[in-house]
Formats: structure tokens, sequence, C-alpha cells
């Protein structure tokens, strides 16, 4: 404020002749700094615009998969040589021989033991599975043959998706130029395309990149949510009109509001901490089990919810307590009927916030053996699961190059989740708050 | 019968009680006469249910608590005597070991012919636990309900009863936060003592080498592991440093924008947008840090002749200052906004140009705020976890070049409890003795800045 405050001895005109003289410089000044601002919010902006671009670039091709055609002869000797057709002794059989003898009927000049190998390397280990899930379903394809749409491995997706430099040399690209000429025949024939990914939506984790799906996380973080909620919302709640409508002004209510904003900023990992040593430890809860992790994400989203409900209960006017208890309303009556459902649409909103969070959460859950590499999809409270987000961790850790474009993809699956859920939050607000 | 299933038809019983409980005030008082009951039909519907569904509610909390306890008990004393002279340590193993195979999970080796015999026990125990739990419930719940029934009358104070009981579990819910901290402190508390016990508290906090690695046997060479965690210190204090260096000019530039600046409809559209950024989860941030921003600083670093290193301090710090923007910004924001109108006013009756008013009057005045703000946002960068562990270094350097390898507190803790190794060595007790200096830094720094921004408030108010 320098040029303000100079103090001269100098008449009206001189001051005026100063001022103007600087003028020009601080309205460049001015301007400048508004720049500042408008770069600060840009580039903010800018790059939330660029991580969007960079996950959902990368991560859209997973939701195809390159699947090869394959003419597949449903051998009744490798299927059911004594014709019982029992399916114990049916689901035995080596059905990875039908594609691999497929493959080789279509390059029959493919005759050295490594290049046989390499040649049904082309075609994912879960093709086996899905082979048999045929004959399962129609056990009448035995001894016909049929065309047979399988999954390829991980590096022809890539190949096919051309994340593959066919011009880089051959040592230094995960693909030999003798699966690259297979592949192309292939392609001659019409036998690759890409298709829909469903199995990135229904299946479990998988140490194969092209077998691996979301759905296993999905339902283990859902039945973390749940444990979350069905915990976590009343208890906030009832905290929250406890402190909010009944609790004396003392030493101890105030104890309390400290300990919840105390709370509410301890780093997550803290939590991960306390569930593995009381939960997992004292209690002998079992590992990796979604009734822990949502145990402690209750803990970590209860001052969320708190906070949030405890605004919105100071929103609803002294008029209409004092309305309800003029009209004979004992406090708990006041409270039930008028003054929570007024506040509700602001303690719903306050909670997807909270439970939006939870799901996004993901160190504390290390910390509680979510982190496990587990194959089968979660079906009850204490089977081992994990969750959406250590899932994307587990990826993101993996070495193989298909793996970077599933994390993206799982990433782009929790986002519209989180986006859906802020939607609702934003929705109940705009339509249920009321000014009063 | 399986817990979730005794608490659904607990829950169903509890219905048909409030069903009951209210026809049956309703009998009593039929019609015009309802005003002559003390309390409304759904009061004694209430108060049936509860009788019903708490009694045997609390039995099964009891009970489940109590049932491994009981189980471990007899299953180990049925054990040989052999046994019964171990240590805890041992006795604890082997524990497992009779659990795991009791429930059907993955045992090391061939279990001995006791422990078989033990599990067989525990299974038995287990099943006769379940069973006797659910007989007892479905017992208690129609008796209480029979007995609250029958004293359903015209003076029954049944919403008295029923308000004492949801006072009871209000209070009780308002007390799950002090038990939490509570946990914290002492889970916490317990194990770094532990950890204290086998590494002095000096060497830990100043020693400045850090190598977690504990000896497997006794004999074995140069691994006795060395836990000074100066270095972590130092790493998380950089890492930190630079998120605010993004984070502070960033934040508190747009707060100042959209507060001072800004058009009504562009703060409408630029805020939301901004928030996004905050309720982007933190893996997210660390798979785009890790994939896309460390690569890219590496190779512009390798096209200006310097080396940097994969997994540098300055990519981690960069993306959470991002993460941390909207967090400063929207803290600045209300402390800017607090700022009284008259003293912007005062500024420009002077002749200030609005930038001038901001950073001569403005920003002074609102400074404690602001700086309390930046203390929280420190706070959080202190304790961030999931953008480090992906995009910073395992290394523990002692450096404070943004360019190299660094590694947190977070992500030690991370990596000393995710591997697989028993609980009580010196390596997973360390992780939370970290967990406490965490716990003491973030607290410190969460109550003080609290203190500084609500000093502040009081100021204007």
């Amino acid at each position: 404020m320098s040029e303000m405050t100079v103090d001269t001895p100098r008449g009206g005109a001189g001051t005026r002749a100063l001022v103007a003289a600087g003028i020009g410089r601080r309205y460049r000044a001015e301007r400048r700094f508004r720049l500042f601002g408008l770069v600060a919010i840009v580039s903010a902006l800018v790059f939330m615009v660029l991580l969007f671009v960079s996950i959902v670039g990368k991560g859209y091709t997973a939701f195809l998969q390159t699947e090869i055609r394959l003419p597949i002869h449903y051998d009744v000797q490798t299927i059911d040589p004594q014709g019982l057709r029992d399916p114990v002794e049916m689901r035995r059989a080596n059905y990875g021989k039908l594609y691999r003898d497929a493959l080789h009927e279509m390059f029959p000049d493919v005759e050295s033991r490594g290049d046989r190998r390499m040649l049904n390397g082309l075609v994912s280990s879960g093709a086996t599975f899905e082979i048999r899930d045929h004959v399962f379903a129609d056990p009448a394809l035995i001894g016909k043959k049929g065309e047979v749409w399988v999954p390829a491995s991980d590096d022809v997706d890539m190949l096919v998706k051309g994340n593959v430099d066919r011009n880089s040399p051959e040592h230094e690209r995960r693909m030999t130029d003798k699966e690259i000429a297979w592949i192309d025949a292939l392609a001659a024939q019409d036998r690759i395309e890409t298709r829909f990914n469903w199995r990135f939506f229904t299946q479990g984790d998988s140490r194969e990149p092209e077998l691996a799906g979301i759905w296993g996380a999905v339902s283990g973080s859902f039945l973390t949510m749940l444990v979350t909620l069905v915990l976590s919302f009343p208890l906030g709640v009832a905290t929250a009109v406890y402190l909010e409508e009944f609790a004396p002004k003392n030493r101890w209510t105030d104890i309390i509001e400290v300990n919840i904003n105390n709370l509410a900023a301890i780093p997550s990992i803290v939590f991960g901490l306390l569930g593995l040593a009381v939960f997992l430890q004292f209690f002998g809860l079992p590992r990796s089990a979604p009734v822990v992790g949502g145990l402690v994400l209750t803990l970590m989203t209860l001052p969320t919810i708190i906070i949030a409900s405890r605004v919105s209960l100071q929103s609803v006017p002294p008029s209409i307590r004092e309305a309800a208890l003029g009209l004979g309303a004992s406090k708990m009556q006041m409270v039930t009927n008028d003054v929570l459902p007024l506040a509700m649409p602001g303690i719903l909103t306050g909670t997807i916030i909270g439970m939006g969070r939870a799901l996004g959460e993901t160190a504390p859950l290390l910390m509680i053996g979510m982190v496990a590499f587990i194959v089968d999809v979660p079906h009850g409270f204490s089977d081992p699961a994990t969750v959406l987000p250590v899932q994307i961790y587990i990826w993101a850790d993996s070495a193989e190059r298909a793996f970077v474009e599933r994390t993206s993809a799982a990433i782009i699956v929790l986002l519209t989740f989180l986006i859906l859920m802020n939607a609702a939050a934003v929705y109940l607000r705009s339509k249920f708050e009321r000014r009063w | 019968m399986p817990l979730s299933l005794l608490l659904l038809v607990l829950a169903v019983l509890s219905a048909f009680a409030y069903r009951f409980g209210t026809g049956r005030a309703r009998a009593i008082a039929p019609g015009r006469q309802q005003a002559t009951l003390h309390s409304r039909p759904t009061y004694h519907g209430f108060y049936v249910a509860l009788w019903c569904g708490l009694p045997a509610l609390l039995v099964a909390v009891a009970w489940v608590a109590m049932q491994p306890i009981l189980v471990k008990g007899l299953v180990l004393a049925g054990l040989p005597d052999s046994y019964s002279a171990l240590p805890e340590a041992r006795l604890n193993l082997i524990w497992n070991d009779i659990r795991n195979l009791a429930l059907g999970d993955v045992v090391r080796a061939a279990p001995a012919p006791e422990i078989q015999a033990a599990a067989e026990t525990f299974r038995r125990l287990y099943t006769i636990g379940q069973a006797a739990l659910a007989v007892l419930c479905l017992v208690l719940a129609p008796l209480g309900a029979r007995y609250a029934y029958g004293r359903v009358s015209r003076d029954l104070r049944a919403r008295n009863r029923v308000e004492t009981v949801i006072t009871v579990f209000l209070v009780a819910s308002s007390l799950v936060a002090i038990f939490t901290t509570i946990g914290i402190v002492l889970s916490l508390l317990f194990e770094s003592l532990r950890f204290f016990g086998k590494v002095p508290p000096l060497d830990f906090l100043f020693g400045l080498h850090w190598s977690p690695q504990t000896a497997l046997r006794a004999d074995q060479v140069g691994s006795s592991g060395s836990f000074g965690a100066v270095p972590l210190f130092t790493g998380t204090l950089l890492i930190s440093l630079i998120s605010m260096c993004v984070a502070v000019p960033v934040g508190l530039m747009s707060a100042i924008y959209m507060s001072e600046y800004a058009h009504r409809k562009f703060r409408a559209v630029a805020k939301p947008l901004l928030e996004i950024l905050a309720g982007i989860p933190t893996v997210v941030y660390g798979f785009f840090a890790a994939l896309t921003v460390a690569p890219f600083i590496r190779r512009l670093g390798e096209s200006m002749g310097i080396s940097v290193a994969s997994e540098s301090a300055l990519a981690a710090g960069l993306v959470m200052g991002v993460m941390i923007i909207p967090f400063v910004s929207s803290i600045s924001d209300d402390v800017i906004n607090a700022v009284p109108q008259a003293m912007r006013d005062g500024a420009y009756a002077l002749g200030a140009t609005k930038s001038e008013t901001i950073r001569n009057v403005i920003v002074p005045a609102a400074l404690p705020g602001i700086v309390g703000g930046v203390l929280l946002a420190v706070s959080r960068a202190i304790g961030e976890t999931m953008i480090v562990v992906m995009a910073a270094g395992l290394a523990a350097n002692l450096s404070f070049n943004p360019l190299e390898a660094v590694t947190t507190v977070t992500v030690q803790i991370v990596t000393l409890l995710t591997g697989d190794q028993e609980f009580d060595s010196a390596k997973t007790l360390a992780a939370f003795a970290l967990g406490l200096v965490l716990f003491c830094v973030t607290l410190g720094l969460n109550i003080f800045a609290l203190h500084v921004v609500r000093k502040y408030r009081e100021q204007y108010e």
C-alpha cells in the first residue's frame, strides 16, 4: 500500500499527479492479479480433465475383449469315452485338448514342441472352462462340431487393440513375429474379433488379465457398504440427535463434541490400525471379511454423518419445536415426529456423501487383509472379500500390460458409482431442502 | 442358525409383537375411548416389541462375545497335558491351526491326531453353541412379548418406558465416538510400548537408518533390523511440502477469485466442479500419479538432462497437492467471506483497487484463518496414504531432493503390515509405533489449527 501512504507536503494537484502517474501500473497489477486467480481455477480444472481423459482413454478398451473363433470338435473320446454322461467324469475331461486340437488343425505346419506351445498360448487358459460350460449347457453337442468364441490371451488382446508396436524389434515386445503372423492369419479368416467383455462384469479376480473381472470386488464393496450403512446411519443420527436436542451443555458433552471433530481429521490409515488391533487381534474376527471392513469404515464415516446431521438439525427452526411442545408432545415425540422428518433430507445427503467417501476408501482396508488375492465372489459377510478401490490397487501393482486397461476400467466403474451417489445427494438436497 | 438369520427372525417377531401390542391397546380402549389410555396404542406396540426383541438381542450379543472365549478354554483344556505347558504364543498358533482345521480353511501341514480331535471338539462345541443361542433367543422373544402383552392396560406408562429405552440408545451411540478414540489410543499405545520394549524410543525417533528386516532365526547374520525413523519423517515432510507448494497458492488464489471476482454464474459452475477433485478416491490419484505423472516428469527431466527417479517425491507431491486444492480453497473461501464488508469498503473508499484491497486488507485480516486452514491441509497431506503408496518409493533415503525417491510414514505402515508375517515381530509392531507418531502429529496439528480458526472467527463475530 506504499503508493497510497506516501505522505507528501505537496498540495492536492501534486497528489493527483502522483496518483495519475501510478494508475496504469496499478491497473496492470490488478489485471495480473485477477488473471492469477483465473489461472489457478483453470489449472485445477485442467488437471481434473487430464485425469479423467487419461483414465477413460486408457480404460475404455477394457470393456471389449479380443476373442478367437475356433472350429471345435466336441470329441467323444476326449469328453466322455464311456458314453455314460456322468457329470463327475465329464467334469474331469481334458477340455483344453479340444481347443488345442482345433488350433493344430488350422495350423498343421506348426511342428516343433515350442512352437505348438506358443500357438496354444494365443488362446487364454480360460477357454478350457468356457468349452466345458458349453458342453454342460448342451450335452447334445458331444460328438458334433461347432464354432466357438474363446477369449484370446492378454498379449494377443494387447496386440489387436494396438498397444503393441509391430514395428519394434522382436525382442522388445512380448509377441514374436511368428505369433503375429498367426494372429494375422486368423484375422484374415475373420476369426478374430473384439467383443463386449462380459467377463469383466461377471467374474472375480484372476491372475490372467483377460479373465479378471470386477464382480467379486463389486460384491465385496456392496456387502461392506451395507454393513457400514446399517451401523453408521442409526448410530450417527442418534448421536447427532442426542447432542443437538437432549444433551445438557456441560463438560462431558463438550468432550464428545471435540472428540468427534478430531475423529473426522484422523488419517484413515489409523482406523485401519485400530481395526487390525481391536477387531482382528482382540475380538478374533476373520481377516479380509466385509463385516470387519464395514466396522472400520463405520468408525471412519460416523463423524461425517454426525456433523452433517447436526447441521441439518440446527437448521430446523425453533418455532417448530415450540409448536410441538405447545401441543403437548413430549420432547421425544417432538424430535421423532417433527424435527427429524424435517431434517431428514440434510441427514440423508450427509450420509450419502459419507458413504461415497467410504466407498472410495482404500488404506484402512489394506490393514485388515482385504488386499489378499481372492478369486471367489463373496456371498456372506464373513467370506474373504476385497473391495473395488483395493482391487484397483492390486491391479495397479500387477506387471501385465493388460492390467493397466483393466485398472482404468475398474476406476471408471468406481467413479460412475461415486458420480451416481453424489448426483443422488445433489438431487435430494435440491428437491427437499427447505430454507426457513 | 447363522447370526444374520437369527437377527432377521427376531426382527420379524418384534414386528408381530408390535401388531399385537397396538391391537391389544385398541381393544382395551376402542374408538373414542382411546383418550382414556395413558399412552397411544403405537407406544404400547413399541413397548411389547421392545420386550420381545431387546432381551433376546442382548443375550445374543453377550453370547457372541463370550462364546469364542469359552470354546477356546474348553478346547485347549481338552488337549493333552504336554500342550498346557507351552508358552502363550505357541499355544495361540496351535489354536489358530485348530480353528482353521475346524472351519475348513487351509492348514499348513498334516495335523497331529490330537489337534484333529481338538478341531472336532471345536466344531461340536461351536455347533452346540449356535444351536443353543438360537433356541434361547427364540424362547426369550415370545416370553418377553407375552409378559409385556399381559401388562398392556389403560394405566401402563408405555410412552415413558419406550422413551427411556430410546434415550439410553441415544446416549450409548454418542459414546461410540469416545470409545473409538479410546480404542485408537489404547491399541496404538499398547502395541507401541511392546515395540519400544524391543527398540529404544530414542533410537526410533532419532535414528538415521531405516531397514526393518528382522532375523527369522537367531543365528542369521546382518538382519538385526534398524528402526531409525528420521528418513521417513523427512520423506513425509518433503512430500507434504511439495504438495503444499501446489495446494496453497492454487487453492488460495481460486478462493480469492471465487469470492471477490467471479460472476455468480461462474461461481455456481466452477465451485462444484472444483469440489469434484475432493471426491475422487485417493487410489485413483495414486494410479494417475504412478502411471501418468511420474513417467511424464521423468521424461521431462531426461529431456533437460536431469536424472529423475521413477518414483520421485515430486510426482507424488504434485498429485497430492492437486487433491488438497479444494480443501484449502473451501476453508479460505469461508475465512475470506467472514472478513467484514466494512473493511473492504474502507479500503475502496481510500482509493485502493480490488487487488490492493485483497492483498493489503483482506488477506492480512484473514491470515490467522488461512494459516489454520493450511495447517489442517498439512495434516491431511501427512496422513494421506494411497497416493504415496502407489507413487512414492519404498527406499528410505535421507534426502531433500524432490527428484529422488523417498518414503513416508504411511507407506511404511502399509508395507510393514501387508506382507505375511507373525504379529509379534518388531517389524509389525513398528507399524503401530509409526501410527502412534502419525496420530499424535495430526491430532496436535488439528487441535492447534481448529483453535486458530475458531479464535479468528470469534474476532469478527
